[in-house]
């Protein structure tokens, strides 16, 4: 644990009587919010939608090799939070963050900053399985291709199967590459997503509740894949299924109403939750 | 569980299935009223469109024939080459007039007074010594001899044999004479007469002489026209469309543009024509009454349509699209070109057919730009005068003689052929891009 930690928590007691009177508003983030080898580091990040608040001081780590689930009630910030990452929210008008994020040192939201290549950096799987409409090998080969990341017919093909291997979908789908993606079930459509966010070889990724459109069966296979590919990436997951955060994640972030409530290592936060607001909603009180 | 009402007691409380199979039939015959009222609306619609149809047609469809005279026509050198020198340019100086002449005193001989002969000679189309020049140019061989030709019929004799003049009206109200008649009848008898597919209606230019209008002036102009209307308002309009839709900040100058934008769609299309009046030919001196400043005109007026038939299609795109192509690090422009802008091809073709079918049937503004005017050569370029196919109609049908009325539903009828063609080459377009995608 880095010596920032212990300057960062702010607050390991529990939730005072007076945050309860100001309906449960929370004053700080309760546990660590760092992690060890840092990929990219938040602090004081603060989101509005035109005059409404949206998130409220969220610090936290995106650590490499680990999963960091973000779970909470709806409309608690945690996809707002995690929009911020590769600056999807540049795209919603009246959309305004304060505060500092940080991707290996470099602030994100520097005025030089173009966000184009840090989404090449921080790649994005979202909610609903979003394939082009167009091939396969099409899909996984776009972003490599308008960032001019191979030289030749042959290294795009290679890695268009390196990807498609990494996202579990090759043996699925190596016969009919030329066949348009959207023709593809909702799980596999998912992991054409995965196999085209890793084609451009993000560091960190981002997933909006990857599997909320999937069964279960679909679930369990993009789960053991996020899994896996925690060996490469840096993975940030926003779930609503509590089941899939204990399952895939190394940490875990509750937000609250804009606020980040509570983090800590996953086995913690679901076994000995340190929040009141955390207990309740991990054991099913509301949310 | 029993649907049935049992038969109750006057006195019992209803139950509510009672009262809602009182209301039941009600409800049905209701909806059934209102589908048989939407059945009728539309065959009634599809009715007129058939009597419509039915009716240009069946006045139309015998401007596409032409009746033929047989003539024997004698090339006669002293009509011919005055001068004795066949050169090419006596030869076109020619009096070709007094050929025809000669050659109908030739087919009837027995005529003999002034009277009698200025009667045969006007049965002959007023084209007929134009069609001996050209045939002279082409082949001079034919000088000295003596050839049975197919001269065009004048336009009386024309209606008569297609049936238009009636024979049992009095002799005073027929634009043509019972002797004339009796002439005709004669010539029918020797085989001189026939009725041949009219293809000068194709190759010539408008006339004063129904028998030798043709829409082929019309057509090049609307030609020429549409083409560069095309160019102008379609990329133009996908462009603004793009900008506004998809870059453009939402502000209340945005706003301004968009509902000025909606509102220049319902604009009277002769305001566009007055514009382009003050600004294109006044102000910027663009050559009135040619296809460049029609297509300008007609490029505005399509503008609005196109912008606002591409704006719901870049809408309709999903913002999932958008999001996928920006999170693997596609830059705002090339997510529209390259994902939004193709998904939204078909809608925007929809916009844009509809916009150059409306264009390709406007006459208004045309009017106001000089289109009007009578043309008879058929327009070599973009800046040759010229008019369109919809001011073609309104002239012929604005015309007096009989014959120019199956010139016009004719005429109609190729207008409508080309709003059929434009259509069905959209769908075609449209079904090759859904493929794609």
């Amino acid at each position: 644990m880095s010596t920032l930690a212990s300057e960062i928590i702010r607050n390991t007691g529990a939730i005072s009587a007076a945050d309860l009177a100001r309906g449960g508003r929370v004053s700080g983030t309760i546990g660590d919010i760092t992690a060890p080898d840092p990929r990219m580091v938040c602090r004081g990040v603060n989101v509005w939608y035109g005059a409404k608040q949206a998130i409220r001081d969220v610090s936290l780590d995106i650590g490499k090799n680990q999963v960091v689930a973000m779970i909470g009630p709806s409309g608690c910030g945690k996809s707002t939070f995690l929009r911020c990452l590769n600056r999807m929210n540049d795209t919603i008008d009246g959309c305004r963050v304060g505060g500092s994020i940080r991707l290996d040192g470099q602030e994100i939201y520097d005025k030089r900053v173009d966000p184009v290549p840090l989404r090449a950096q921080v790649g994005m799987v979202f909610q609903k399985p979003n394939p082009f409409p167009k091939s396969i090998y099409e899909n996984v080969a776009y972003g490599p291709r308008i960032h001019g990341l191979t030289n030749s017919k042959a290294e795009l093909d290679a890695l268009v199967e390196t990807s498609l291997k990494k996202a579990g979908l090759w043996n699925e789908v190596k016969e009919r590459l030329d066949q348009p993606g959207t023709g593809l079930s909702g799980g596999q459509q998912q992991r054409l997503c995965i196999a085209r966010t890793i084609a451009v070889s993000p560091e960190v990724i981002l997933m909006d509740e990857p599997c909320s459109a999937l069964d279960p069966i679909a679930t369990a296979i993009i789960e053991e894949l996020i899994d896996e590919l925690r060996e490469h990436y840096a993975i940030a997951i926003v779930t609503h299924s509590m089941q899939q955060a204990a399952r895939v994640s190394q940490r875990t972030a509750y937000f609250h109403l804009g606020d980040l409530v509570e983090v800590g290592e996953t086995n913690q936060v679901f076994t000995n939750p340190r929040h009141q607001l955390t207990e309740d909603y991990i054991t099913g009180r509301f949310g | 569980m029993q649907i049935e009402a049992p038969p109750s007691a006057p006195s019992a409380p209803r139950r509510t299935i009672d009262i809602v199979n009182a209301s039941l039939k009600r409800r049905y015959a209701r909806e059934a009223r209102f589908r048989f009222m939407g059945a009728a609306a539309v065959t009634l619609g599809l009715l007129f469109v058939a009597v419509l149809f039915a009716d240009i047609a069946g006045k139309g469809y015998s401007a596409f024939q032409q009746t033929y005279i047989q003539v024997p026509v004698y090339f006669d050198p002293a009509i011919l080459e005055p001068t004795g020198t066949p050169d090419p340019q006596t030869l076109a100086g020619a009096d070709y007039q007094a050929l025809v002449k000669a050659s109908v005193r030739l087919l009837f001989p027995e005529l003999t007074e002034r009277r009698q002969l200025r009667e045969a000679y006007a049965l002959i189309s007023a084209g007929a010594p134009q069609q001996l020049a050209s045939m002279v140019s082409a082949h001079p061989s034919v000088i000295g001899t003596t050839r049975d030709l197919w001269l065009i019929a004048g336009a009386d004799v024309d209606m008569l044999m297609k049936g238009h003049l009636d024979r049992a009206m009095p002799e005073a109200d027929r634009h043509i004479k019972d002797s004339s008649i009796a002439l005709l009848d004669r010539l029918a008898a020797d085989g001189r007469i026939e009725k041949r597919f009219n293809t000068g209606f194709f190759t010539n230019g408008t006339s004063r002489e129904p028998e030798l209008a043709g829409i082929a002036g019309a057509l090049a102009g609307t030609f020429y026209t549409l083409v560069l209307t095309l160019l102008f308002s379609f990329p133009l309009g996908v462009g603004a469309a793009l900008y506004l839709q998809e870059f453009a900040p939402k502000n209340r100058w945005t706003d301004l543009i968009e509902v000025n934008i909606n509102n220049l769609a319902a604009v009277p299309s002769i305001v566009f024509g007055l514009l382009g009046l003050a600004v294109f030919i006044n102000f910027f001196g663009v050559p009135r009454s040619t296809p460049l400043v029609a297509a300008l005109v007609l490029g505005l007026m399509t503008l609005p349509v196109i912008i606002i038939a591409s704006r719901a299609a870049l809408q309709s795109v999903p913002p999932s699209i958008r999001e996928a192509a920006l999170g693997v690090g596609a830059s705002p422009l090339q997510t529209q070109f390259h994902h939004v802008l193709p998904l939204a091809m078909p809608g925007i073709m929809t916009g844009a057919i509809i916009g150059m079918a409306r264009a390709l049937g406007e006459s208004a503004p045309l009017l106001m730009i000089g289109m009007i005017a009578f043309i008879v050569d058929v327009p070599q370029g973009f800046t040759d005068a010229a008019t369109v196919l919809p001011v073609q109609i309104y002239l012929w049908a604005d015309s007096p003689e009989r014959g120019f009325v199956e010139r016009t539903s004719a005429a109609i009828l190729v207008l409508l052929g080309f709003l059929v063609l434009m259509n069905l080459a959209a769908v075609l377009l449209r079904r090759r891009f859904e493929r794609r995608w």
